[in-house]
């Protein structure tokens, strides 16, 4: 499809604005004026409506299509969540309010729905606080690093610069860990699936500040050792990081800070329902046991004895601002909503079906494709395609021929540890009717390997574009279209 | 309500497929042995209409009524309705990122397009999908020129967002970087004093263009002089302001960041926001975060449509894990998407309009002000739609009845800066009138002297 700019035409205009109630003036000298205006469209409201419109039918997304996409928690975003976010009490309320004088008073509204919803999340997950700030997962994962250096270096425990990280982990993991300051070392996956714990003991030492571990694993299991790793961690002096993308297979059934986990991150995009996007805004909340809250980030709420809520901008020891304000506050709205929603009952019932629902796809797939770990998952089975792969149709090629088939793939190839990985999280929205249609679809599509494979190496046939050539993008990049 | 698709019966028939009579069996098969929580301390869940009805009246208890002259960085701007209309679309809202370009290409070449404005307001040649927010892309910045130049000093300019520049000394508390503040001039970045702190181990220096005082700087020779001794010029923009200012990549820098809640993005409390970050070409591969890219078809008896794809991969930490560019996994999509919209609706000339009321009513406000007893300016020489003045007395105690006549009068530099504490930053967007401005000219003078 064109790009808005050819629709522009000179003199065309998308939008009226108020009349000139004031002398027309400026205060800008003309040395500093623009010579020529950016070249922005030219296009009525309506072009740019029509064209965004169509644009948004080229996309699937989880109102128009299954999306089992493993990690990511694509489940169903409840629409009155949208409404909430809009009310002017929320959308309009400036952030620099509550720094001005008196000013406490003039956000009470948004101030508790930022408390309650920390308050809900530390019940749910076991932690002493929490802190609403993080802008995304990855960036609570930061947090939490910061959380962990900051903890050894007020202890006067420098030395501590390494992390540790099974080589099973998100990438965010060693990214956020590098980014904080610590050098990172990788920690083997038992055949079970679980952490080996011979290779952690040989890593554990004076210089580990600290394991982060995802729970369940990114393999979608559940760590049978996951307490005696955490003491293990504990003993020898360093903390133990919880990366909660896969939250929703435990919620409401196991809390981390129960079981040895010190810090954690949560991703409301994820677990709690708020939308993806098409890639952010998320939310990255990140929940802290007792040791961990003189660090938390500034500003902070508290909740009075008169039961209004207030910031607090000034502990000795927090780890300082880690964002412009008081985190993604349309998000957590959000977020707040769908806890408010699901109440102490719901979050179990979501954990056990989302754990059901992947259970069921496991076993009515592993017959047709290969599985790292033969047991059973929690919220996201991993299946290999690397039966098929010897055959010439690789984990890439059965997900375009998902996308010809109505469904957005699962995600590909990771965890690194399992060849031609496809990682498939149903959630609990989703019905039975539709994982068989898709489980149908992907046997379908294992047979083929064996009766037509060229036909699945054309896929996708259905969509706007074919198959793109991404080695050559990336060779000659082109990423704007300049004036 | 939870959301859960599957009844009873399903569930039954599930159960017995995988080979567990429950839930209870299907935790211990799946090894899950730790004893369950009780959650009783938290509340019962509701109903849509009873959520609703709490939150509508929490939503109560804010004061987002109040006539707002409060910026600093976060600005009440008119947003057009096809912004919501279009970011409603499920299509849009319900996807994740782009990992399938050939499902993705609505999300793809919206971001492509946002980029190619962010290039054509900027003045730059590349730009990505963008990051959180300002303060997250400065300190990207600051990060990518620490890795460009292979240098560990950077220098900032206390006339930056005081928000911005706690965020970056938070972050870099535990990097070996040294970062080194200079303080501003009386409402100047003091360039001066800029350029003595560069020595043979800056990386960058970074300044804020209007700066946080609303006044506007000549940047050309500045960042000459900086790239004579081998370091980068690095700026945070209002983009609003772009559209009367001479963009930055004319300027010389080499990296250029901001706040885009301007552009079509709610003031909501603080987020979610919109960090925008554009570079020169030579700095294309060190950029962190997403970036999208035009395609060719691949399948040779395609029709060689053009498409789209996320690109430079390489960078990222999927790939690169520890020695990524960033640890940022994805962008702030959504928000991209409002801006994109914003600007296509708002349109060339119409940003250019926008700006030139906000730059009328800034100039008719000032007056207003300076008219009252007592108030003098703070520089204000050259500024676009914000100004310093300085009050007879603290200026956070003259917010504080200011908010009580129904005012949000600007923000007290004081919090922020010790030595200002009389002095008042007051910003006026196209959204503000003359009455309003009026009416709070007479309520300051009667704060003042009544």
């Amino acid at each position: 499809m064109e790009l808005i700019f050819a629709k522009s035409k000179e003199g065309r205009k998308g939008t009226s604005l108020p009349r000139t109630d004031v002398p027309v003036a400026s205060a800008i000298p003309e040395k500093f004026r623009r010579q020529k205006p950016a070249e922005l469209p030219e296009v009525t409201e309506q072009d740019a409506v029509r064209h965004y419109t169509l644009l948004s039918r080229k996309n699937m997304g989880v109102d128009t299509n299954f999306y089992p996409l493993g990690s990511c928690t694509m489940k169903y975003n409840p629409k009155f969540h949208e409404r909430i976010a809009v009310l002017p009490g929320f959308a309009d309320l400036h952030p620099l309010l509550p720094q001005l004088r008196h000013g406490g008073g003039l956000t009470q509204g948004a101030l508790a729905v930022i408390y309650e919803a920390q308050r809900t999340l530390s019940e749910l997950l076991g932690f002493a606080d929490c802190t609403m700030q993080p802008l995304a997962g990855a960036h609570g994962e930061l947090t939490g690093i910061m959380l962990i250096a900051a903890y050894h270096k007020t202890r006067g425990d420098q030395k501590r610069k390494i992390m540790l990280i099974p080589d099973a982990a998100h990438g965010t993991n060693p990214a956020s860990a590098a980014v904080g300051g610590f050098e990172c070392r990788e920690v083997a996956t038992d055949s079970e699936g679980n952490v080996c714990i011979e290779d952690l003991k040989s890593k554990l030492g004076q210089d580990v500040a600290g394991f982060m571990l995802t729970c369940p694993s990114t393999l979608g299991l559940f760590d049978k050792n996951v307490k005696e790793v955490c003491e293990l961690v504990h003993q020898a002096g360093g903390l133990n990081y919880c990366d909660g993308a896969n939250l929703n297979a435990i919620m409401g059934r196991v809390r981390p800070g129960d079981i040895g986990f010190d810090v954690m991150h949560v991703n409301l995009h994820k677990t709690f329902a708020t939308p993806h996007g098409g890639g952010g805004p998320g939310s990255g909340p990140v929940g802290v046991a007792e040791c961990l809250v003189p660090y938390l980030p500034v500003s902070r709420i508290d909740k009075r004895d008169d039961g209004t809520y207030a910031l607090q901008y000034h502990c000795d020891d927090s780890i300082g601002y880690i964002a412009p304000f008081y985190g993604n506050f349309g998000v957590i709205l959000k977020a707040y909503a769908y806890m408010l929603s699901l109440g102490r009952e719901g979050f179990k019932r979501v954990s056990e079906n989302a754990v059901l629902s992947a259970n069921y796809m496991r076993v009515r797939l592993k017959e047709h494709f290969a599985q790292k770990v033969d047991r059973v998952c929690m919220h996201e089975c991993v299946m290999s395609a690397s039966p098929q792969a010897e055959k010439g149709v690789h984990a890439l090629d059965i997900a375009k021929a998902l996308i010809d088939r109505g469904f957005h793939p699962p995600t590909m190839y990771f965890p690194l540890i399992v060849p031609e990985a496809l990682m498939i999280e149903p959630t609990e929205t989703e019905s039975k009717e539709t994982l068989d249609e898709f489980i149908d679809a992907l046997i379908e599509i294992a047979e083929l390997v064996d009766t037509n494979p060229e036909e699945i190496l054309k896929c996708p046939v259905t969509t706007p574009v074919r198959r793109l050539d991404e080695t050559a993008a990336a060779r000659k990049p082109v990423v704007a279209d300049l004036a | 309500m939870p959301y859960i698709a599957n009844t009873q019966a399903d569930r039954e028939e599930m159960f017995k497929r995988i080979g567990c009579a429950d839930f209870a069996e299907m935790w211990r098969q799946a090894q899950v042995t730790v004893p369950e929580p009780s959650l009783d301390k938290l509340p019962h869940g509701l109903s849509e209409f009873e959520v609703v009805s709490n939150l509508k009246n929490l939503a109560a208890k804010n004061a987002s009524e109040l006539v707002n002259f409060l910026g600093a960085g976060y600005y009440d701007h008119i947003i057009p309705a096809a912004v919501s209309e279009i970011t409603s679309r499920t299509e849009f809202y319900t996807a994740y990122t782009p990992y399938q370009p050939e499902a993705s290409q609505g999300t793809l070449q919206a971001i492509y397009e946002y980029q190619s404005m962010i290039c054509r307001l900027t003045g730059m040649p590349v730009a990505n999908a963008s990051l959180y927010d300002g303060g997250t892309a400065l300190f990207e910045a600051m990060m990518m020129s620490v890795r460009a130049t292979r240098r560990r000093q950077v220098v900032i300019s206390e006339a930056v967002s005081p928000i911005f520049r706690k965020m970056i000394e938070c972050y870099s508390t535990n990097l070996d970087i040294e970062l080194i503040s200079v303080p501003a001039g009386i409402d100047d970045s003091n360039q001066q004093a800029l350029l003595d702190a560069v020595t043979d181990a800056t990386a960058c220096v970074m300044v804020q263009y209007p700066n946080v005082f609303g006044t506007i700087e000549d940047w050309a020779e500045f960042t000459d002089k900086v790239h004579v001794k081998k370091a980068m010029a690095v700026c945070s923009t209002y983009p609003i302001a772009l559209a009367l200012l001479t963009p930055p990549g004319e300027l010389g820098f080499d990296i250029v960041t901001g706040e885009g809640q301007s552009m079509g993005i709610p003031l909501s409390f603080g987020g979610p926001y919109l960090g925008f970050m554009s570079v020169t070409q030579k700095l294309m591969r060190k950029m962190p975060g997403r970036i999208c890219g035009r395609a060719l078809s691949h399948t040779t008896d395609s029709e060689g449509h053009d498409g789209f794809v996320l690109t430079l991969q390489a960078r990222e930490q999927h790939i690169r894990r520890e020695s990524a560019m960033s640890n940022i996994c994805t962008n702030e999509n959504l928000c991209a998407l409002s801006a994109l919209v914003y600007l296509s609706c708002i349109g060339k000339q119409g940003l250019i309009d926008v700006a030139q009321l906000c730059a009328s009513k800034a100039v008719f406000a000032r007056e207003q002000l300076l008219a009252i007893k007592g108030v003098e300016p703070v520089g204000g020489d050259a500024f676009f739609n914000e100004f310093v003045i300085k009050l007879p007395t603290d200026a956070g105690e003259v917010v504080g009845k200011m908010i009580d006549k129904g005012f949000a009068p600007g923000f007290p530099l004081g919090r922020y800066y010790d030595d200002r504490r009389d002095q008042l930053l007051v910003a006026v967007t196209e959204k503000r009138t003359r009455e309003e401005i009026k009416a709070l000219a007479n309520a300051l003078e009667g704060v003042l002297w009544n």
